[in-house]
Parts: C-alpha cells; sequence; structure tokens
C-alpha cells in the first residue's frame, strides 16, 4: 500500500498534472480563473482575499522548504517559535478564507449557476488538507524544522526516481495522509479551475501599457520584394 | 512622425431618434448568448440620465480611465501595474451585476400551456442567469425618455458642477429637454483596458486601431472592466472571459459598415479613417485638463499633406486607406469643419468616437412668440402657432446663452467642461440652419447669412457641405471604409484543401466555461 501511494501515485499525479496542463493550456479557451466577483462582491472579499494570502504564503513556505531545506534548519529558539506561529496564522487565514468561500459557493443563488461538482470537490479536498496541515503543526511540532529534515528528502528521492517509501511509511499517519491529499490535489490540477495559478500574470510588471499587435510587418508590407509565400499566420488568428 | 491608420468614428446627435434600432442589430449579431445577456456594446442613453451600468460617468464610483499627477504624468485610476496586482484576488471597483441589472426574460410557455383556471395565466418574469422567478427592478435602458426623472435624470453625474437653481431651471416641467446618447466602444488611441489588462489579451490592431480582447489569452483578472471608464468591457460570468465591442471588424475588413452604423434609422452614423500620429498619444493624453481636447484633436494628421503621405506608406498603410482617409466623413467633421467632440476627454484615452452636439433640443426655447410675422413667407408663418420651439434669428446666436440646457452641462460631456468651445460648435450649426433658412426660407439676407457663418468661421462652401453630409450624404459617402486588400486577407494564406471537410478556418473552440 504505501509503495503505492508514496511510490507510484505521486508520479501519476505528477505526469497527469503535467500534460494536463500543457494539453488545457493548447486549448486556450478554457484557461480562466472564472471569477464569480461579478455576480457577488462583497462577501468574496472577506473569503477569497485571506484564503488567496494565507495559501500564498503557506504554498511558498512549503516550497522553500523543499528548495532550500538549510533556510530552515538554520532557525532555532525564539525565532522557530515565530515562525510556526506565522506558518500557523497564514494556514488558518487560508483554511477560514476557504471555508466562506465554500459556504458563499453553496448559499448563494447566482454563484450556484457558476458552480460545478469540480468546484465543489475541489474546495473540500482543500478544506481538508488546510485542516489536516494544521493538524500536523500543532499535533507533531517544530514542523518547520523536521520538514527541512526528513519530508524535503522524500520530496527530493521523488525527483531523483528512487522514491524513499520506507522512510515515508515510518512516518505518523496525519503527515501520510497530508502528502497523499497534496498529490490528489495535484492530480486534479488540470481538471479544476486551479490551473489560473500557472498563470500569475508577472509579465504585466515589466510590460509597456499598450499592447499593439500587427497582422503584417508595417515596413516590409509595401514592399514589392515582399512575397507573400512565406508569410506567417497572424498570430491572432 | 509614426503615422498609423484608425478606423474611426462620428455620431450626428442632432439627428438620433432614440429608436434603439442600433443596439437591437447588435445584441442578435453578438451578445444574445448565455453569459453575456446583461452586456450591450451598443446601448442609447437618454440625457440627462445616469445610464448603463448606473452612474457610469462618475469615476469616484467606478474609477475608471486615467488620471494626471501634478508632476503631469498619467497613471490608472483603478487599475494599473500596483493596484491591478494587489487587488487581483478582489478588484474593489469592479461593478456587479446588479449595477448593470439582472438579465431576464418572461415564461412566455405559461401563456399558452397553463391549465384551465379563473384568472388569466401571467407571463411571470424570471432571471436569465438563475432560472428563478425575480422582480425586475432595472433594465438596460430604464430612464429612457427621461422616465423615473427623480431617480435617474435627476442623478446625472454631469450635474455636479453646476448650481441647485440652473438645475431646478433644467427640469421646469416646460423647459425640461433631453437628447439621445448612442453609446459604442471608441477603440481609443491611449486605451485603458489595454493598459490596465495583466495578461496581456487586450491589444490594439496595428492595421486598423480597433480594439479586441484575445479570447484565448483573457484569464478573468477583471482588470478591464474597471479600468474602461465608459464600462464598454464586459466580464461574461458564464465563460470566464471579458469581451466587448469588436466594431464588427468581420464586416469592416470586407468592407461593410458595422451592423449598428449599417441598420442606423436616422442615419446618424459616420465612420471613416483618420491617421494619426502614434509618437503624439503620450503628450496628448497627458496634456493639461484645459488643453486636453485640443491636444487630443492635433494628433490626427491631414490625408492630404504630401509629407504625412509619404510617412504612412513607409509604415504600410495601403494606398486604398489613405484615399479612404482622403474622403472620411470623419475628417470632415473633426478636423476641416470642427464640429464634432470627443465624448468625456478627461478619462484620458483618447477616443475615437466624436459627437456632433445636438442643437435643436438644446438651443430651442419655447416661448410665447410675439415676433412680427410679416417677414416671413406664408408657409412659415402657418408653422409659427403661438407657442412654439423659438428658433429665432433676430438676434444671432442669442439663444446660446439662455439654451434650456445649460451651457455648462453640454460642455461637461463633449468638451471638457470647456463652455466656450461648446457654444462654438452650437453656434457654427446654427449658422448652418442659418444658411439653410436663408437659401429655403428666404426670410433671412444673404448678408445677415454670411455675416452669420463668418462669425464661427465658416463660408457658404462649407455650410453646404456640411448641410450635404449632415442631411443629403448616401451611404457611401457615410461610410468610406477600406476593405482589407485580398492578397493580405488571412483565409488567402491557407489552402482551402488543408481544412476540406473542418468547420473552417479561425476560432473554432466552443466559448464554453472552463472546468
Amino acid at each position: 500500500m504505501d509503495v503505492i501511494l508514496f511510490g507510484a501515485f505521486p508520479y501519476v499525479a505528477l505526469v497527469i498534472f503535467l500534460v494536463g496542463t500543457i494539453f488545457r493550456y493548447k486549448t486556450g479557451f478554457k484557461y480562466s480563473s472564472l471569477s464569480s466577483q461579478l455576480l457577488e462582491g462583497k462577501k468574496l472579499y472577506s473569503a477569497s482575499v485571506p484564503f488567496h494570502l494565507g495559501i500564498l504564503v503557506v504554498f511558498l513556505a512549503h516550497l522553500v522548504g523543499f528548495l532550500f531545506p538549510s533556510f530552515y534548519t538554520s532557525f532555532g529558539g525564539m525565532s522557530l517559535v515565530y515562525l510556526e506561529v506565522a506558518g500557523l496564522i497564514f494556514g488558518f487565514l487560508a483554511l477560514v478564507g476557504l471555508v466562506f468561500l465554500f459556504i458563499r459557493r453553496i448559499t448563494n443563488d447566482r454563484v450556484q449557476m457558476v458552480t460545478n461538482k469540480m468546484d465543489l470537490a475541489i474546495e473540500i479536498l482543500l478544506i481538508a488538507q488546510f485542516a489536516i496541515g494544521l493538524l500536523v503543526a500543532i499535533e507533531l511540532k517544530w514542523g518547520s524544522g523536521w520538514y527541512a529534515s526528513n519530508m524535503a528528502p522524500y520530496l527530493w528521492s521523488l525527483f531523483a526516481g528512487s522514491p524513499d517509501v520506507v522512510a515515508m511509511a515510518a512516518m505518523p499517519f496525519l503527515l501520510k495522509l497530508h502528502v497523499v491529499l497534496a498529490f490528489a490535489i495535484i492530480f486534479l490540477i488540470p481538471f479544476s479551475r486551479l490551473v489560473h495559478f500557472l498563470v500569475v500574470p508577472l509579465h504585466y510588471i515589466t510590460r509597456p501599457f499598450q499592447v499593439v499587435r500587427w497582422n503584417w510587418d508595417r515596413k516590409t508590407i509595401r514592399d514589392p520584394k515582399t512575397s507573400f509565400d512565406d508569410i506567417q499566420r497572424p498570430k491572432n488568428n | 512622425m509614426d503615422v498609423r491608420s484608425q478606423m474611426s468614428m462620428v455620431f450626428h446627435l442632432d439627428k438620433c431618434l432614440g429608436c434603439h434600432t442600433c443596439t437591437v442589430a447588435c445584441k442578435n449579431i453578438w451578445t444574445d448568448r448565455k453569459g453575456a445577456e446583461y452586456m450591450w456594446f451598443n446601448n442609447v442613453e437618454t440625457k440627462p440620465g445616469t445610464g448603463y451600468p448606473t452612474k457610469w460617468e462618475n469615476q469616484d464610483i467606478y474609477k475608471g480611465g486615467w488620471e494626471r499627477s501634478n508632476s503631469g504624468d498619467i497613471s490608472l485610476k483603478g487599475a494599473g501595474k500596483m493596484k491591478g496586482l494587489l487587488n487581483i484576488f478582489h478588484n474593489p471597483n469592479l461593478p456587479v451585476i446588479d449595477d448593470y441589472y439582472e438579465p431576464f426574460t418572461y415564461k412566455y410557455l405559461d401563456l399558452t400551456e397553463s391549465a384551465q383556471m379563473d384568472i388569466q395565466p401571467t407571463a411571470r418574469p424570471v432571471s436569465l442567469i438563475t432560472g428563478k422567478p425575480i422582480d425586475i427592478k432595472m433594465g438596460p435602458n430604464w430612464d429612457d425618455d427621461l422616465s423615473g426623472t427623480p431617480e435617474h435624470a435627476r442623478k446625472d453625474p454631469n450635474l455636479h458642477n453646476l448650481s441647485a437653481t440652473e438645475q431646478e431651471a433644467m427640469f421646469q416641467l416646460e423647459q425640461i429637454a433631453f437628447y439621445y446618447l448612442p453609446r459604442i466602444c471608441n477603440h481609443c488611441l491611449n486605451p485603458a483596458c489595454v493598459a490596465s489588462c495583466p495578461s496581456g489579451a487586450i491589444y490594439k490592431r496595428g492595421e486598423d486601431g480597433v480594439v479586441l480582447i484575445d479570447q484565448n489569452v483573457c484569464r478573468a483578472w477583471r482588470m478591464c472592466v474597471t479600468a474602461c471608464p465608459y464600462k464598454k468591457t464586459y466580464y461574461n460570468w458564464s465563460t470566464g472571459k471579458s469581451e466587448k465591442c469588436l466594431l464588427c471588424f468581420p464586416r469592416i475588413e470586407s468592407g461593410l459598415a458595422p451592423a449598428c452604423m449599417h441598420s442606423c434609422v436616422g442615419r446618424i452614423r459616420y465612420l471613416g479613417v483618420l491617421l494619426y500620429d502614434a509618437d503624439k498619444i503620450q503628450s496628448a493624453a497627458s496634456a493639461s485638463d484645459n488643453s486636453l481636447v485640443d491636444n487630443h484633436l492635433d494628433i490626427y494628421l491631414d490625408p492630404f499633406d504630401p509629407a504625412v503621405i509619404q510617412a504612412a506608406k513607409d509604415n504600410g498603410v495601403a494606398d486604398s486607406t489613405i484615399k479612404a482617409a482622403q474622403e472620411s466623413p470623419v475628417y470632415k467633421f473633426v478636423k476641416e469643419w470642427k464640429i464634432a467632440l470627443p465624448l468625456h476627454a478627461e478619462f484620458r484615452t483618447l477616443p475615437n468616437l466624436f459627437y456632433v452636439p445636438p442643437m435643436l433640443p438644446v438651443m430651442a426655447t419655447i416661448s410665447e412668440n410675439s415676433k412680427d410675422l410679416s417677414t416671413l413667407n406664408s408657409k412659415a408663418r402657418a408653422w409659427d402657432d403661438k407657442w412654439l420651439y423659438d428658433t429665432s434669428i433676430d438676434e444671432i446666436f442669442g439663444s446660446i446663452d439662455n439654451m434650456r440646457m445649460p451651457l455648462k452641462y453640454m460642455a461637461n460631456l463633449f468638451s471638457n467642461g470647456d463652455e466656450p468651445m461648446m457654444a462654438d460648435k452650437l453656434k457654427k450649426l446654427m449658422a448652418v440652419r442659418i444658411y439653410r433658412r436663408h437659401v429655403t426660407v428666404g426670410d433671412i439676407s444673404e448678408a445677415k447669412c454670411k455675416a452669420a457663418l463668418k462669425d464661427c468661421g465658416l463660408d457658404l462652401a462649407s455650410a453646404e457641405a456640411i448641410y450635404q453630409m449632415t442631411s443629403l450624404a448616401k451611404f457611401d459617402e457615410r461610410f468610406v471604409i477600406p476593405a482589407a486588400h485580398r492578397e493580405q486577407s488571412i483565409e488567402m494564406l491557407e489552402s482551402t484543401a488543408d481544412v476540406k471537410g473542418s468547420t473552417g478556418f479561425g476560432f473554432l473552440d466552443k466559448p464554453a466555461r472552463g472546468i
């Protein structure tokens, strides 16, 4: 069982995630954050902002722990306490925000009309994941320390191609559940609205404000030497 | 000089009869779909009125357009790189559906399929979003023809700097006047929607200046809805993509007039090419308040100037487009005769839709007529009953000062508050009428007519030309559209054999909601 859950399933999830998101991106039109703010704006504020803020910080914290484990192991004493408390606060923000989002989604008539089963499934999974994550943080204290020393090596072993199933099997049940759920969510990303986090518009920061698209190269279009045989199809068609 | 061509428009408000044919034509072609029911790429508003969405002109509420700082730079009022990305999880300046109206239909089947009852069956209104019965509280044209004046016309944002007395005078029952304001996307030179889009999905087409949203790149960050001060980008709640007026570009490319313009019953709409200097956009958009309109109109270039023609050719503008620019009715109204103005220049987006301001409902006063009728010919006398629109010409331009709609109000809409500029346009329109009265009724001497024209910088020839273009222009004079060149048309570049048996060219995905 452990071999399936921690040896095989992560690979299945990652492959599906990669292939699925690329395939969906190629079709373009269905890649959207599917905002429902036009239908309901007020409740969204007190739900969406804490949720996104929370999940963003917690996700980045996990990512940093995975990429630079030594960063966390350097913490100790009071600074470790501050780190843990900050993590708990942002995790809690994410959980509360998402619970509010879920309630809004199932109680508002208009938002219900743009809700499908996958939206609900992914929200329930995320709520469960946040709750378990918080429990792990409270029950198994100083997670930022042991995450860096124990979990990061497992994740690295996954990417090295030889998953350290034995190490994983020795972990507490709560933590195992957290890991399995994480890969389940990764598995579902290409089939849900979560894809929008892959297209965070950071390129907007460096882009000039105005965008002009020319169907043709205006400097050569009137040149008699321009051959229409090798002209590329305009990218906006 | 970076010469580019822009499809631009003139709407002649004196001719608009408020029939909404343009709106219906557009609706049937573009927005008759799920999620788009509430969108009106083209709509006709009654002024004074709050419009659609409610009070869209009040940027204290909607935060649209650009604003100029003391240092002379401009930035987006409610979106932009900082504000846009920080507010991406919840956009505090986004209108919700109730600011427009909840789209609805009626349960018509209940009328025919109802069981036999003692009372007549009724067709109840149901929401087009939830499908549940609703009480209709708002529609796309709720204040048409001044209906609900206390609630709507009185709350027109353009009344903000009119004194209470002036407002009272405007809404006296005997005094009250209105006109129609048809609106489509302005396809601006400095579009706020393009600048606000974090994904870079919105773009201005280089060749003809049409502003479009790439549906494959839009990610529903919704900043364009906030940024457009005219509220002409709409968010489709079903597909999760924003949509806007596309100036019927498939029709323009084949030389046809857009649907709203083609169907216009009052023939108020004109479409043509303007050549402009793209290098001047930034300085024009950030000009000081009192020179904003002048700077905007200075961007457009004389299509007969050999230097402009050469620069246009170097920039790939086709000869047919340059010829269209020379025959453009828009160029005549905006640059030659200078009687058309942009709507709300203070938004600083440099719109390409110009309005010839309405003269008749604005200038005519209703008064007890005590004029000497002997100077009129018999036909004119027959019309001259006791109470009449007083368009008397004894004191030329006299009525501008006691118009039914305060000059300040008109200036708020069309000339960025510049009352002399507004008066100048109305004077010209009046002078053309005086000229026509001289020709047809004959109670005005040629000397007086010439004096009136000279007073506002026109002459007999230009007055005749304005009259011709306003009243008699045929289809091909109102719409001078250079069709896309065959050798450049996109479909010509593909082998039809490649797509034989398939669905065709272009965008083939169904506009279905993402999972």
